[in-house]
């Protein structure tokens, strides 16, 4: 199959430059090429797995915590306005 | 075992060659500070030639040598670069998260330090634990202490080489197809990837979520019990983690294997793969029935269908968890003009070719229109993987099979070929699909000198019938006493 890198990539929020693009195009049709094999087995009556433990609805008692990594979580923001992540601008006025 | 710590204590053997248990008596007796100055000098002459450790600094490890206290008794132990750390800068060896500093500890780690380990030293990987090699860490491939020219095996790569260069007692892996199993057999040392679900997986930054296990690397089974007695148990912080007791794991070193039933599945000895890894894991299954076990033929038909689930699936939820770095919150930023382009620059920059890969394939099998065939298609044949599995263990207690279809490959063999390199892993990836415990241990050497690992699989929660025997099979050959000539 031919795999639409461009949109895949946008999609990913990837910018590729042409080589690399062509590259990953090729190997990533190689991969889906392989994966194929899985059309050869009978699934219809197989329920998936999504998670292998017999566990369901964990809960546990809703109680109030301290957390006081504001400033150590903030530390290490790359962008940071007073208690804030700054980013670059959203929407042009 | 105690002959070897009497030894230790008259000083035959030198401090960096003791085992984890070893260096805690020692430790015990003699306080930490010599453990480290043994280490410190190990790792000093020895990282700069197998780059096991991210950012060793003499002068900051230890941060300061610890007391000696709890049952760790400050012996040092060594991280992977996934698992956080609070105040230490964590990367998952990759370029977008440098200058990444946790403000809180993955329990793991407190449960580490409350044991009393002192922290030496985080452990080099494959870029976000995406690799078979060590190759794709975005500070330099690890070189395999047996052979520098060869791969330790991924994606815990550094922790495995740190381990059997004897530059750590033990390390923290983690594993998602493999991750700490084919590292182990290819550094010649024990690995363990317990129970989905055993240990807390709070503070291990994300690759595949229902894969995902932290796990020990260590000289021996018993470092591995004593470990795991630590590590394992339930934490209200993973919705993930398992309610199930947890036992002494050290109770299972009794040497005791008689009427053990282990199974040789038959899909795992196929055409192609290395003859001395076959023979060596054969052969070892005949040891097995000298100690008294029984070995008996058993059949997991789906497992030639597991590498392509795995890559489909592991994937999937590898895109959804990479999805949160783009240079809001943590670590590394490309300034841009506006909000979505810093995200496309800052991931373009900051990820590697694989991390670029696994992104690009998982974002495709989750996208519109294709859901349905690859990932829904993928979780259907993982059933049937699982299923084979429970099938297997109505008649046998344990499954062996080789870790790896090979030895240790060449740096540079499989890099340029990714679905080769996702083939090293066929033995490995059905574990984790299924959620099951698995050992790799030493059964070997190749005549070149390379080590050999041969993997021991049981039921879900069942690690202490894993340590029973892989303890029994590693005090009869004794195996991991051979060291590489560095």
């Amino acid at each position: 199959m031919s795999f639409e890198i461009e949109k895949i990539a946008g999609l990913a929020r990837l910018h590729l430059k042409p080589e690399e693009a062509a590259k990953l195009k090729n190997d990533l049709e190689a991969i889906l090429g392989y994966v194929k094999k899985l059309e050869t087995l009978d699934t219809q009556n197989v329920s998936p797995t999504s998670h292998v433990l017999e566990i369901e609805n964990v809960f546990r008692p809703d109680q109030v915590n301290p957390s006081q990594v504001r400033d150590e979580v903030l530390k290490h923001a790359p962008g940071r306005e007073g208690n804030f992540f700054k980013v670059p601008k959203v929407v042009d006025k | 075992m105690t002959g070897s710590s009497i030894k230790a204590e008259k000083g035959n053997t030198p401090l960096h060659q003791l085992t984890f248990k070893e260096a805690i008596d020692y430790s015990k007796k003699e306080g930490n500070k010599t453990l480290f100055d043994a280490l410190i000098s190990r790792a000093e002459s020895l990282n700069p030639r197998l780059n096991a450790f991210l950012r060793f600094n003499k002068s900051d490890s230890p941060p300061h040598p610890s007391p000696v206290t709890g049952p760790l008794a400050g012996v040092p132990i060594s991280i992977k670069d996934n698992i956080c750390i609070r105040g230490l800068e964590t990367t998952c060896a990759s370029k977008i998260l440098a200058g990444h500093v946790p403000p809180y500890d993955a329990t793991v780690i407190e449960k580490l330090k409350t044991a009393g380990a002192t922290l030496f030293s985080q452990c080099n990987m494959d870029e976000f634990a995406f690799g078979s090699s060590n190759e794709s860490s975005a500070f330099g491939p690890v070189k395999n202490p047996w052979d520098i020219e060869r791969v330790p095996g991924g994606s815990s790569g550094g922790s495995a080489a740190a381990v059997a260069a004897d530059m750590t007692y033990a390390a923290l892996g983690s594993d998602t197809g493999g991750s700490i199993r084919q590292p182990a057999a290819f550094c010649g040392i024990v690995g363990l990837k317990p129970t989905y679900g055993r240990i807390s997986r709070y503070g291990l930054i994300a690759f595949g979520s229902s894969f995902d296990q932290i796990g020990p690397l260590t000289k021996t089974v018993e470092d591995c019990a004593i470990l795991m007695n630590i590590l394992a148990g339930h934490d209200s912080r993973d919705s993930t983690s398992a309610p199930n007791p947890v036992p002494d794991y050290t109770k299972a070193l009794t040497q005791q294997i008689k009427g053990l039933k282990i199974g040789l599945p038959k899909e795992y000895f196929v055409e192609g793969m290395d003859k001395e890894v076959e023979k060596s894991v054969r052969d070892a299954a005949e040891i097995f029935k000298k100690l008294g076990a029984e070995i008996k033929p058993v059949s997991l038909p789906h497992t030639e269908y597991s590498v392509a689930v795995y890559y489909i699936v592991a994937v999937a939820e590898a895109s959804s968890n990479l999805g949160r770095f783009d240079g809001v919150e943590f670590g590394f930023r490309v300034p841009a003009k506006d909000l979505k382009e810093m995200y496309f620059e800052t991931r373009s920059q900051g990820f590697g070719a694989e991390a670029k890969r696994r992104i690009l394939l998982g974002t495709f099998v989750l996208s519109a229109g294709y859901y349905e065939a690859y990932y829904l298609k993928g979780q259907k044949v993982r059933t049937l993987i699982r299923e084979d599995f429970t099938q297997a263990f109505k008649e046998v207690d344990l499954i062996l099979s080789p870790t790896a279809p090979t030895p240790p490959f060449k740096i540079g063999e499989k890099s340029s070929d990714p679905l080769a390199m996702y083939l090293s892993d066929i033995f490995t990836i059905p574990v984790n699909l299924a959620g099951i415990p698995a050992m790799s241990l030493p059964c070997g050497f190749t005549k070149s000198g390379l080590p050999i690992g041969m993997q021991l699989m049981a039921k879900p929660f069942d690690e202490e019938t894993i340590f029973r025997a892989g303890h029994a099979f590693e005090q009869e050959t004794g195996y991991y006493k051979q060291k590489p000539k560095l």
